[in-house]
């Protein structure tokens, strides 16, 4: 009784970071390189590829951006130097005045166009 | 830190201007509509002050100030002169065109000023924290400049494209800076330098990162394949702020990638190298080619710009300080140039009328003959004619380019130069044998025409003495922090 409850309050991973299989899982430097440059490809497809709404434009910029500050934050923890996570809050702070801008924009676009459809943006050609 | 190891009067003329914007944009407030030259005769001021604070600076030897984040050195310096320089003269231009447009307005001034403060910042910048808030400060205010004009479907449509295609740049960008702060363990452009030096760093991920910054750099300086911004941009935004866009910029750009790709990642030049060569070519063929078939002007100038751009990374891609200094003086002239260009289109506008097409300039001959020779002067050199300024620009970097032993590429952009004369000679045949459209008087202050008439005539001089301009320029590129 005693040794069944103490099984079930094992966590699912032992504190040397392995799984119940004997694997290691640590979380490595190149699974938050992968991870970003997963969320990076998806904002780039979703700037190109969106043909709808222009609001999906500034959400995948602001991913872009996110997928940047994940790379900071995980170079500056495995790197052990402090001024990645410094330039992260530079980054967040001109993401927050850059989407400020983007939605104002947007706003008198919207007031001008009567639209937010990417492919109505097509008064200037050549 | 002590106030003494900040060394802050090495940021004397960015410290100054960002007090006189703060100062101007609360003055502004308690002035009224029909006074509003008190605030266009106060910027004027502050941009003067502001250059005497750099030419003092430049007096300085080389100084590093705030932690070595920022550097005062004589191409930043020379750098900031241009800007300056730049700046007023949009001002200059633009105003009575901003006035009949109704956009003569605070903002105009302080967001000028302030895309101003972050091209200084830019140009002095030896961190990528400060290159990037220096970049950011510079495009959210022409993004805002080019929304000025909020009731005009074509701005604001300017506006959007311009404002998802920066970002998209600033994000490539910033993604390549993590992939060298991972492989230096540094935002520090000269530590960067010196890891790189050493061959201390994982190659694959700074070439990896290098990939990224240059499709950034290729985005914001416009050239092909990252142009699809400009002639909508040139041609949808009102003619001012185009000029500011086509002018300034280019030199803050220029002192961008010197201080990235020369100053840090020099030892990588055989890889950047192999980039810029072809996005110089693509930006020399399809800028002339397209400039062709053009009928509105501010559309042509943007793939005139291009394929000046092209130039530009002629000169960089050289990767020594004489390829350097040879693009460093095609962007000082280019911004004159350019100036001047936007400068007559507004002078031909007046209130209703944007004299943007090239039909515009019918006759200009018979109207103005004084103005059509400036024209003549502009177009001239922009085509790289022999005796004006472009064509001494054009000459120091193919120079440099033959001396790297690319003597292909020299030949091709020599062609590709003699195709771009056929538009802008087009533009001088258009005023001096057509008839005039309309014979209406043009109506410009004589501020502007004065400023206008010396620019144009700079053209010329400064074609026939381009000694003193280049010597200046290459003694800058010799006394700054560039690795031997």
């Amino acid at each position: 009784m005693l040794k069944h409850a103490r099984q079930q309050a094992k966590p699912l991973l032992t504190n040397n970071n392995r799984t119940l299989d004997g694997e290691p899982n640590v979380l490595t430097l190149t699974h938050y390189l992968v991870l970003s440059a997963i969320l990076f490809a998806v904002s780039v497809f979703g700037i190109f590829v969106n043909r709808k709404n222009l609001i999906v434009l500034l959400m995948a910029i602001e991913l872009m951006l996110l997928a940047v500050n994940m790379n900071f934050v995980a170079f500056s923890q495995f790197l052990g130097d402090a001024s990645g996570q410094v330039f992260v809050f530079f980054i967040l702070t001109v993401a927050a005045a850059e989407s400020a801008i983007g939605l104002a924009i947007l706003v008198v676009l919207f007031r001008n166009l009567r639209s937010i459809n990417v492919e109505d943006l097509g008064s200037l050609k050549g | 830190m002590t106030w003494t190891s900040l060394n802050a009067w090495a940021a004397a003329p960015e410290i100054f201007l960002l007090v006189a914007v703060s100062v101007i944009l609360l003055i502004d407030l308690f002035v009224s509509d029909a006074k509003r030259h008190i605030t266009y005769l106060l910027t004027l001021v502050s941009l003067a002050i502001t250059a005497c604070l750099t030419v003092n600076g430049l007096a300085q030897p080389v100084q590093l100030a705030f932690s070595g984040m920022f550097v005062a050195d004589p191409i930043a310096g020379v750098a900031k002169l241009g800007m300056v320089l730049g700046v007023a003269l949009v001002l200059i231009y633009g105003r009575t065109y901003a006035e009949a447009r109704g956009i003569y307005k605070g903002e105009l001034f302080s967001l000028t000023l302030f895309a101003l403060l972050g091209m200084m910042v830019m140009s002095s910048a030896l961190n990528f924290v400060t290159l990037y808030v220096g970049l950011e400060l510079l495009s959210l205010s022409l993004y805002a400049l080019v929304a000025l004009r909020r009731d005009n479907v074509h701005a604001t449509e300017a506006a959007m494209k311009y404002f998802i295609l920066g970002a998209l740049a600033s994000g490539m960008l910033l993604y390549g800076m993590s992939m060298v702060y991972g492989a230096t363990h540094s935002l520090d452009i000269l530590t960067i330098a010196q890891r790189v030096m050493n061959g201390e760093v994982n190659h694959l991920l700074i070439v990896f990162g290098i990939v990224f910054i240059v499709v950034g750099i290729g985005f914001k300086l416009g050239a092909v394949p990252f142009h699809m911004w400009v002639p909508d941009v040139y041609e949808g935004s009102p003619t001012l702020i185009a000029q500011l866009i086509g002018s300034a910029p280019k030199i803050a750009a220029f002192a961008f990638v010197i201080r990235i790709l020369a100053q840090g990642l020099e030892a990588y030049v055989q890889d950047w190298r192999g980039m810029l060569v072809v996005m110089a070519i693509l930006s020399l063929a399809i800028g002339n080619l397209t400039a062709i078939a053009q009928t509105n002007i501010k559309r042509m100038f943007a793939y005139s710009t291009i394929s000046h751009m092209g130039f530009l990374l002629l000169g960089i891609l050289v990767g020594t300080p004489v390829g350097y200094a040879a693009a460093f003086f095609y962007a000082v002239t280019y911004m004159l140039t350019t100036a001047a260009g936007f400068g007559l289109v507004m002078l031909l506008s007046r209130e209703g009328f944007e004299a943007d097409r090239i039909d515009d300039f019918k006759g200009l001959n018979q109207r103005s003959p004084w103005f059509a020779a400036m024209m003549l002067l502009v177009m001239f050199s922009m085509a790289g004619i022999p005796v004006f300024v472009g064509f001494f620009a054009k000459l120091a970097i193919l120079e440099a380019v033959v001396n790297l032993g690319l003597t292909w590429l020299a030949i091709y952009a020599v062609l590709m130069s003699v195709i771009g004369a056929f538009y802008y000679l087009r533009v001088v045949k258009v005023m001096y044998f057509d008839d005039a459209e309309d014979k209406s008087p043009i109506v410009a202050g004589l501020d502007s025409r004065v400023v206008l008439s010396v620019n144009c005539l700079l053209l010329l001089i400064i074609g026939l003495m381009p000694d003193r301009l280049l010597y200046l320029i290459s003694a800058a590129v010799a006394h700054s922090l560039l690795p031997a």
